[in-house]
This record gives structure tokens, C-alpha cells and sequence, in this order.
């Protein structure tokens, strides 16, 4: 039977106080911080640990609760805990915050030491990589040489991805849901849409808000609806709202909200204002445009060649036009070529790119069979 | 654990100990399972139904899910000593794609089909006008996927025209072998391929 993770505790590292932190663009950050949580104990020989990686606007607090009247538990919630996909009972798993990011790792709105005010739009742009450079920081300070495996969907699977391709000796396994290993231009598309809406609302006042009374939650909010959008399908949005008005019989015949989809995106988009930062879906926006693990060779078989022996469970969705299945199978198709061990599925949802999160019994079964068959191949000793 | 069919057993005796194997069309992984237990095979699976892959998954095997098409072609030449394709060579579209595909992949073909040659197949045409469903496979022509009926005869045919070697040929009416008059005795037929 599987239960709920009791209280957790956010935690945050820091590092490259001395030594500024290098970037891919070239530029340095120096200090740098990542929030972080873990759920479950880690075995003697440091073999048992996860990481979990999120995606746009996800943070470190991927299962649990913060305080017992928390009304929303950890994004992961349902595939992270004891008995669970990602049993805690028996594996270690860490979730950190993606540099860029605004849920505690450093990203536009922290303070840059130098100046004494956040950074807005001189923090440096970053990338995939940065990201998954600065977790390798964190893995050494908790003394974890090698991952058992990297997991995480859409710019979670990203990160997964470029995990097994630049640091394929740090992970046993790799797990990337949803996602892509090289971002489309209709994927490019998408994150313009969402920064011109943020640079159109004139409060964004060029990233240098912070000091003002009033932020871009306008343009934010926008941005928030076009993602939101693009991570329904139309069979899901059919079902979920049709064509029903939310409090009205009938139309009303003016501009104000009132087919239950508006609402929807009205609600999430502001939702969204009072949790997300602007400057930040600035850059991790622009990070995932970023990702290409093709590059420089142009051939995405040759960025595995060194992760020939890492195991990967791949998975994509039926349903999913943000990251059509045709990207995952040109995954495999490139893993296959290296002689990877690769076990593929395209499940069959209605629910979109959000099927990841939402198709959890068929995403127990797969991860959970997977896990053990990793644990029993590689030996994993109980915590 | 339920014994395994024995076309399947007929299989696992034509692979070598140790060797690697893409079984097309895996379904539930029990062949993989046997083939890794019992003679240490790497093996791999192809399978286009979710349950299958998912059953695989349980079984601790990697599979890809997808049509031999797709998954086929994910392979670079010389990859497996042994491609396998158990009781699905009748439901293909394009039998002579893949075979040849399953001799690029792999240093060696293995292929189970149901002999429509059989005695009592031939005599249910005859005697009766009636088309007879495969031996050892249970469903009517309407109830399962469109196949194509062959005869193990017409299978040696189609390999000595296509240059491929037929290394082993064995003839099973249920789990017993047949010798003499093969194609007119046994149910199923399992040949085993080389370029």
C-alpha cells in the first residue's frame, strides 16, 4: 500500500562564493544557490538516489507537504512516496530547483551580491546545461557520486537528457517523459508568444520591476494562458469544459468572461502571477529555446555515444502536440544507435502534454517495473 | 510459471547460450523472460500493444513499443545474433521487408508460422469448401487480424528465391516433432535464417 510523505523541509545550497560559477553563454555567476528537498534515506553505499527534475514553473518541493494545512502537496505528489512509483522506502530522492528558476535558486528576482538589489535582467542567460552543471554541485555536496537515475518530464526530461549526454557516468538510469532533445521551432514559437505578452505589459519596465509597487502580472498572466493552452489536448478541453458557460444560461453578448474555458485560463493565468516571476519564465523559457543536444555535431546519436551504458525508459503521449511522439522516437532511434538499452511506450491518453502527471496508474506500473528491474540488476541495497 | 508454447521452446533451442536477441512482436515477454533465465540472452522486444510493453516492463525486459516498421528500422546492421518472429509472419503487410530487415539486424532469422499445409486444413478446403483457420490457432478468419495462409512448403519457396539460407527447419504438430512428410503433417513450422 502506498501512503503520503509526512512534513519536508525545503533546504538550499551554496556554492562558487569564491570561484565565480562558469556559464555556456561565457558569462560567470558567483555566489549560487539551489533550493533543494529530498524524501527518503539514503543507503550505505550512496546508491539509492533519484533525482527528480521539474519542469517551466516547477520548483524543489515535488512531493509532501510544507505545514499540515498546506492545501496542495508536492507537484510529484502522486508518483513520490512510500510504496509509490518512486518508492521512499527504498530510494533517496532529491528534487532541486533549476537555476533561473524563483523558488529559491538563484534566478533574476535573488539579489545580486554586487549591487544589493535583484538582479532583473542582468542576471546572465542560462541554459539546460547550466542547470544540470549547477545540480552536479549539489550532488557532490551530498556526497553522491553516481545517480541511480535522472527522471522528469517536458524541460524535467530535458535536463534527464542532457544528464545521460554530458554527465553519462553520474547515472545509472535515465527517464525522460514528454519531452524532446531538441526544442522544435513550433516549441520556440510558443516561449516568444509568452515573452512578448511580459514585454508588452508596460510594467515589465525592461526586467526592473522589483522596486516598483506594480509587476507585469498582466503580460504573466498571458504568457501563463498560451502554456496552459498547449498542454490540453482538444479531446481534453472537450471534455473538461465543452462548450459550457461558466455562471450564464445564455450568451450575453458583450466581452466579458464566459465560456468555462476563458475562465479556466483567466484563473490560471492570475494564479499564476502570485506564484511565478516574470523575469524568470523570461529565461527558463529561453533556456529550454536553447536546447539542442544535436549540437554542435548535428547528429543527435552522436551526443550518446557516451551513454551507451545507461539504461532509458522513455515515454511519451498519445495525445501530446507539444512534444508530438515522433521527438521521443527520435530519441530512441539515436539511443538505439549506440547501442543503448532503451524501453520505449507511447501511452495512449487524451489528457495532452499534462498526461505525465495525469496518467498515473499506467506511469506507476511502467516506472515501478522499471525501478526494480534497475534495483535488481544494479544491486541496490535498502536504505 | 505456465510452460512455454512450444513453438516458443522450439525457438529458445535455436538460440545459442549467451547471444543476443530482438524478438518482433514480444507480446507479454515470455519468450525474453525464458531466453534470459534459461540461456543468459540479452534480449530485446518490439511490441505495438501497450499491455504487452507494460507486461515487459513488469518482467524486468526492455521493449520498444511501436510497428516492426518503426522499430526495425531503429536498428544499425549486425546488431543481434538472432531476430525472432514468433506466429507473426501471417498478420505482416510486407513479410519480404522484414525478413530481409530481420537479416540486416541480425546475423540470423528465426520464424515460426502455422502450416496451412496441414492435413486437416487441406482437407477442410476440400472436403468441405471451407477455409480453414490455422492450425493451433484457435480463432475464425473474421475474428482475428487479416492474415496471410502459407504453407511450410511455400515458405522454403520464398527463402530459396530470396538467397536467404535456411539453416534448420523444425516441424511441430503440437509439442511433438514431425520427420517425414512435414508439410502435410505438422501444424507449425519454425525455420531458422542466415543471409
Amino acid at each position: 500500500m502506498s501512503h503520503n510523505i509526512d512534513l519536508v523541509s525545503p533546504c538550499s545550497f551554496t556554492f562558487a562564493q569564491d570561484e565565480p560559477f562558469q556559464l555556456e553563454s561565457g558569462a560567470t555567476l558567483g555566489p549560487v544557490t539551489l533550493a533543494y528537498e529530498t524524501y527518503g534515506r539514503l543507503n550505505a553505499d550512496r546508491s539509492n538516489a533519484i533525482l527528480i527534475l521539474h519542469a517551466l514553473s516547477g520548483s524543489a518541493h515535488a512531493a509532501g507537504r510544507h505545514a499540515p494545512d498546506d492545501p496542495h502537496p508536492g507537484w510529484w505528489d502522486d508518483c513520490i512516496g512510500p510504496g509509490k512509483a518512486f518508492d521512499t522506502d527504498r530510494y533517496y530522492v532529491i528534487c532541486s530547483n533549476v537555476l533561473g528558476s524563483c523558488y529559491g535558486s538563484s534566478g533574476p528576482a535573488s539579489i545580486d551580491p554586487a549591487g544589493g538589489a535583484p538582479y532583473g535582467l542582468s542576471f546572465p542567460v542560462v541554459t539546460v546545461g547550466d542547470m544540470v552543471r549547477a545540480q552536479t554541485h549539489l550532488l557532490d555536496h551530498l556526497g553522491i557520486e553516481r545517480l541511480l537515475c535522472a527522471a522528469g518530464g517536458s524541460m524535467g526530461g530535458m535536463q534527464v537528457l542532457e544528464w545521460a549526454a554530458h554527465h553519462p557516468h553520474r547515472l545509472r538510469a535515465a527517464i525522460p517523459l514528454a519531452t524532446t532533445a531538441r526544442h522544435s521551432p513550433m516549441l520556440i514559437a510558443f516561449s516568444e508568444v509568452g515573452r512578448q505578452a511580459i514585454y508588452a505589459d508596460p510594467a515589465w519596465n525592461n526586467g526592473e520591476y522589483y522596486a516598483n509597487g506594480k509587476r507585469p502580472d498582466a503580460g504573466l498572466a498571458v504568457a501563463r494562458m498560451v502554456g496552459h493552452i498547449t498542454y490540453l489536448s482538444d479531446a481534453s478541453m472537450q471534455q473538461k469544459f465543452g462548450r459550457r458557460l461558466q455562471t450564464r444560461e445564455q450568451y450575453g453578448y458583450e466581452f466579458q468572461t464566459e465560456f468555462a474555458v476563458e475562465s479556466y485560463l483567466k484563473y490560471n493565468g492570475n494564479a499564476f502571477t502570485r506564484r511565478f516571476d516574470a523575469n524568470s519564465y523570461l529565461y527558463v523559457t529561453k533556456a529550454m529555446d536553447y536546447f539542442d543536444l544535436s549540437q554542435p555535431t548535428g547528429s543527435l546519436a552522436a551526443a550518446f555515444v557516451e551513454a551507451a551504458a545507461v539504461k532509458f525508459l522513455v515515454v511519451s503521449f498519445t495525445s501530446d502536440w507539444l512534444y508530438p511522439s515522433y521527438h521521443s522516437k527520435e530519441l530512441v532511434r539515436a539511443l538505439h544507435a549506440v547501442g543503448a538499452d532503451v524501453t520505449y511506450l507511447d501511452i495512449e491518453s487524451t489528457w495532452g502534454h499534462d498526461a505525465f502527471l495525469l496518467e498515473v496508474d499506467t506511469m506507476t506500473r511502467l516506472l515501478a517495473g522499471f525501478l526494480d528491474r534497475l534495483s535488481e540488476e544494479e544491486q541496490i541495497a535498502m536504505p | 510459471m505456465s510452460p512455454l508454447r512450444p513453438d516458443l521452446h522450439a525457438i529458445a533451442g535455436l538460440v545459442p547460450q549467451g547471444a543476443t536477441a530482438l524478438d518482433l512482436g514480444c507480446g507479454d515477454g515470455a519468450l525474453l523472460d525464458y531466453l534470459r533465465r534459461e540461456k543468459s540472452v540479452r534480449g530485446r522486444g518490439i511490441e505495438l500493444s501497450e499491455a504487452g510493453v507494460l507486461a515487459c516492463v513488469r518482467r524486468g525486459l526492455s521493449v520498444r513499443q511501436g510497428s516492426l516498421q518503426e522499430g526495425l528500422a531503429d536498428y544499425p546492421d549486425g546488431s543481434f545474433d538472432c531476430v525472432i518472429l514468433a506466429q507473426t509472419l501471417q498478420y505482416l503487410d510486407d513479410p519480404t521487408w522484414v525478413l530481409g530487415e530481420m537479416l540486416r539486424v541480425g546475423r540470423r532469422a528465426i520464424v515460426s508460422f502455422p502450416n496451412w499445409g496441414y492435413w486437416r486444413c487441406r482437407l477442410e478446403l476440400l472436403a468441405r469448401g471451407r477455409i480453414p483457420a490455422a492450425p493451433d490457432l484457435p480463432q475464425p478468419w473474421h475474428d482475428i487480424p487479416r492474415w496471410q495462409a502459407l504453407t511450410a512448403a511455400d515458405f522454403a519457396d520464398f527463402c530459396r528465391r530470396q538467397g536467404m539460407a535456411v539453416g534448420q527447419a523444425i516441424y511441430l504438430a503440437g509439442a511433438r516433432r514431425v520427420g517425414v512428410w512435414p508439410n502435410l503433417r505438422a501444424k507449425t513450422a519454425v525455420f531458422a535464417l542466415q543471409r
